[in-house]
């Protein structure tokens, strides 16, 4: 079966799956030939529950009606927006039922190893063949992804594509839960899309920013709309948003400004979240603003040394301007954890973390070879602890993460291309981190980032407050 | 006024399910001890209003878990994950003799689930909702594939499932309202069955060859098993089944599931004649204290004489009946009853299971979907309200039993039995 063949419908399909059944009509009379051997036995039973989810929900992928102790595979596959393939496997042996049970069963070898419910994702990688330096990402997340798990017969590590599987079973998955509402942000000169859970609401509100490379990301903020937070995906480094001259922070505060006046959010109940500079974005408000105080901050990757009083712009090329402390290693990748090591000891020259005074979240992997996160966390405890606000701050090390942790169960790419914006120059970036201990720390972070914006921006019943009667 | 000084969160997972799975529904972050209502709205397409509510407590975390937790009243109590779906009925004012049915079986029914503040019974339009979320229930898997048929001369749809097959197939046919009904096959297909919905009763002089050329169009398809297929009925549609897989040379399913049928029919004519020998019984139609109409009469007595019921001790497949014991439309506990002592008579009753729900009417359908206890049926000159049977909560376990027990059973006998 060619997978252009099958893409090329698969993508349609959550689309309008009413246009696609003409094409796919005919495939079974041309394009797919079960093999003459198949033709008089019977396809085993592939199930993935839910067939719908959400990307953070887990699923159970399910084979039966194998002979016993039969070797079979399991595989997964993906085309992304950019045409990429990806996909992932894992080696299993059937039960003496004919059964596997992704979710119980070891996986004996392949992408990923174990009893790994979520490994068909998480370990998903660009096919052989594929153009380097690739990284999975969703843009339009109106639309899910839609993967497709097989089972092939045996211990299968290549040419997946040359031999029909057993059988086959389509997932999607999803950033957006039904009802979440997407609306683009134009206005006071802000550039963003802003996420509205369904209901009545009020709810609170989450102004959320990615990283240097750039441009809009939706996801996380998708899903957290989905998770019941007004979220503001904030476009701060586009060359269309005269923010990275401005030394300022009034973009930022105008963005906040935006969520908390929405009729849907809970005025004192917003809070910021961003990842690498996007974290130190959070930080520089968190710390410096005059007329917006978050409830409490996720900061993802991210680092305070940066000076207070300067722009974005001169962040961005400052960074860039320790060439010596910026390793290019064997593979060509750059290394930038050492920019800012040692940490400086000269208070110009970083964040006044004293001067934090909301409960603070910081999310790092200690593998992180683009930012010396783990070590900036370490002064950040310390200048607290000096100033008397520690008791605001959490901190999650995870072990072998690397730089982009991001929502659970999406592949973990240890190097990938970036683009220097202002140099318009393309390089080759190393983040870090082993596939395995990353997504691990996927899914344990983005758990407890959901937990700590809940504890902190969905009012609780108070024991001490009286309730009015009904 | 309320003063709210905390802000509920409502979660059900999934948000986009199978129209047969169970969904997980749970509140969190109110006050302990507080009292709630968990409550469903669905519009169907023709634009009338369903509505089911539960009445819950929080327990001393603030939470509800509508898996765990008992409902203490609404259109249904105690523990009862899917009861704010099975217990949808017509919203007060709706017009009287509702059914709900979905006609597009490519999109997904959207329930909205709420929670209100207290213990509402009514009156939910007016009043100001906690927290709501919509959720999507599907008939189609993710990669089904509908496929319209008209080879032949055979009408009908096609549902395949995604990769490459071969796939065991289904000849869907549903019962005598009429129409092409293709929810079931749609769902069948999303569990691996090849599963043609066949358009029968457009015409009253529909041929028994009808029947025999779609069987065959379904077995000639390149991703269809044509040793592995087996019928699926509900009402008249497994008269058709239990005829065509006796007396029939082309059509020899593998296995048969008759949901609410029965073997008493005049076996040598068509379809039309049989339509006309029920007429002819008009006079045994019954009428309940509200004027709906009980139709099971018409087929009773069973007869002793074998022209005028299926010969299934000459079946030669596994047989599945699916009976609700207060089915007032069709004697199909009767009918059951007498082919079980054929079979025994001849010695192939080892081929018959029976699942004989007590306090469950005519229409067992796939689960998790509105109870109809009577609808409006158009029989010229007028429209009646025909009585199907059942009662909201037996109906409805027995619907999720029986498809779980009829998926089962086709996996048996089309995926796993030696060829």
């Amino acid at each position: 079966m060619s997978w252009r063949s099958c893409f090329y419908f698969l993508r349609a399909a959550h689309k309008t799956l009413y246009t696609l059944q003409e094409q796919l009509g005919l495939l079974g009379r041309s394009g797919i030939r079960p093999s003459s051997t198949m033709a008089q036995t019977v396809t085993p039973i592939l199930s993935v529950l839910p067939t719908r989810g959400l990307v953070d929900e887990k699923f159970k992928v399910a084979l039966e009606n194998l002979p016993p102790r039969f070797p079979v595979t399991l595989h997964s596959l993906h085309q992304s927006e950019d045409k990429d393939y990806w996909e992932a496997f894992g080696y299993y042996v059937s039960d003496d039922r004919g059964r596997v049970t992704v979710s119980q069963d070891a996986s004996l070898g392949g992408t990923y190893t174990g009893a790994e419910p979520m490994g068909l994702l998480w370990s998903m990688r660009p096919v052989p063949g594929s153009r380097t330096g690739l990284r999975l990402r969703k843009m339009d997340v109106q639309s899910p992804m839609v993967v497709l798990i097989s089972a092939y017969k045996g211990h299968v590590f290549e040419g997946f594509r040359e031999q029909p599987p057993m059988a086959s079973a389509v997932t999607e998955r999803w950033y957006m839960a039904p009802g979440v509402q997407r609306i683009d942000i134009r206005e006071r000169g802000v550039k963003g899309t802003i996420f509205i859970p369904q209901g009545p609401g009020p709810f609170p509100g989450v102004l959320d920013m990615w990283g240097g490379g750039g441009g809009l990301v939706e996801y996380r903020s998708a899903l957290l709309a989905s998770h019941g937070f007004v979220s503001l995906a904030l476009d701060y480094l586009s060359p269309k948003v005269a923010v990275a001259d401005d030394q300022s922070l009034v973009y930022f505060e105008k963005a906040f400004n935006i969520i908390q006046q929405h009729p849907q959010v809970i005025k004192d109940r917003v809070g910021i979240c961003g990842l690498c500079l996007g974290a130190s974005v959070t930080l520089n408000v968190a710390a410096y603003s005059e007329s917006v105080s978050p409830r409490c901050c996720v900061c993802i990757s991210g680092s305070h040394v940066l000076p207070a009083a300067k722009s974005l712009s001169y962040v961005i090329n400052d960074g860039y301007k320790h060439m010596d402390k910026l390793l290019v290693d064997e593979q060509n990748r750059m290394v930038w954890r050492h920019a800012i090591l040692p940490i400086t000891t000269n208070p110009d020259e970083k964040l006044d973390m004293g001067r934090i005074k909301c409960p603070l979240l910081l999310v790092n992997g200690d593998d992180d070879q683009s930012k010396a996160t783990v070590e900036s966390a370490e002064d950040i405890a310390k200048m607290m602890r000096a100033a008397g606000n520690e008791h605001l701050l959490t901190t999650l090390n995870y072990h072998d993460a690397g730089h982009l942790i991001e929502p659970p169960y999406t592949p973990h790419f240890r190097a990938s291309n970036f683009i220097i914006q202002h140099l318009q120059q393309k390089v080759l970036v190393l983040w870090g981190g082993k596939t395995k201990p990353h997504a691990d720390a996927q899914e344990d972070s983005w758990q407890k980032i959901l937990s700590f914006l809940r504890e902190h921006l969905y009012p609780c019943p108070s024991s001490s407050i009286p309730q009015a009667k009904l | 006024m309320e003063t709210n000084l905390w802000r509920l969160l409502l979660s059900v997972q999934p948000s986009r399910g199978l129209v047969d799975e169970k969904f997980s529904v749970r509140v969190q972050n109110a006050p302990p001890a507080h009292p709630l209502t968990m409550h469903a709205l669905l519009h169907s397409e023709d634009g009338d209003t369903w509505e089911a509510f539960g009445h819950y407590v929080t327990d001393s975390g603030g939470d509800v878990n509508v898996s765990e937790d008992p409902s203490l009243g609404g259109t249904y109590d105690g523990v009862e994950p899917m009861g704010l779906l099975w217990s949808l009925r017509p919203a007060p004012g709706s017009r009287p003799g509702l059914r709900f049915r979905k006609r597009d079986a490519q999109t997904p029914m959207q329930v909205r689930l709420s929670v209100y503040q207290g213990h509402q019974s009514e009156g939910f339009m007016d009043r100001a909702v906690l927290a709501s979320v919509m959720v999507e229930r599907w008939y189609m898997a993710p990669g089904v594939r509908r496929v319209n048929i008209t080879e032949g001369g055979v009408t009908g749809t096609l549902f395949l499932p995604p990769g490459p097959g071969p796939f065991p197939g289904l000849m869907d046919l549903w019962g005598g309202g009429g129409g092409l009904v293709e929810y079931r096959p749609a769902l069948l297909a999303s569990h691996g069955f090849a599963s043609l919905a066949l358009d029968y009763l457009k015409q009253a002089d529909v041929k028994n060859e009808y029947f025999e050329d779609a069987y065959r169009v379904l077995q000639q398809h390149p991703q269809v098993c044509k040793n592995r297929i087996g019928l699926v009925g509900l009402s008249f549609g497994s008269s058709v089944a239990l005829k065509m897989s006796v007396y029939s040379n082309v059509i020899q399913p593998r296995c048969i599931v008759c949901v609410s049928g029965s073997h008493i029919q005049h076996v040598g004519g068509t379809l039309a004649d049989i339509f006309a020998d029920i007429a002819k019984n008009q006079k045994k139609t019954r009428y309940n204290e509200e004027n709906q109409v009980i139709w099971r009469d018409l087929l009773l007595p069973v007869p002793t004489d074998l022209s005028k019921k299926v010969d299934v001790s000459q079946e030669q497949c596994p047989l599945l009946l699916v009976v609700g014991e207060d089915d007032q439309n069709w004697p199909v506990p009767e009918s059951a009853d007498d082919m079980r002592e054929m079979m025994e008579g001849a010695g192939n009753s080892h081929l018959l299971t029976v699942l004989s729900y007590p306090r469950a009417g005519h229409l067992i359908e796939p689960p998790y979907s509105p109870h109809c206890r009577e609808s409006d049926r158009k029989t010229k000159p007028a429209i009646f309200i025909a009585l199907w049977g059942g009662e909201v909560a037996p109906h409805s376990r027995a619907q999720e039993d029986a498809w779980r027990k009829t998926l089962d059973f086709l996996r048996e006998n089309l995926y796993c039995s030696a060829d």
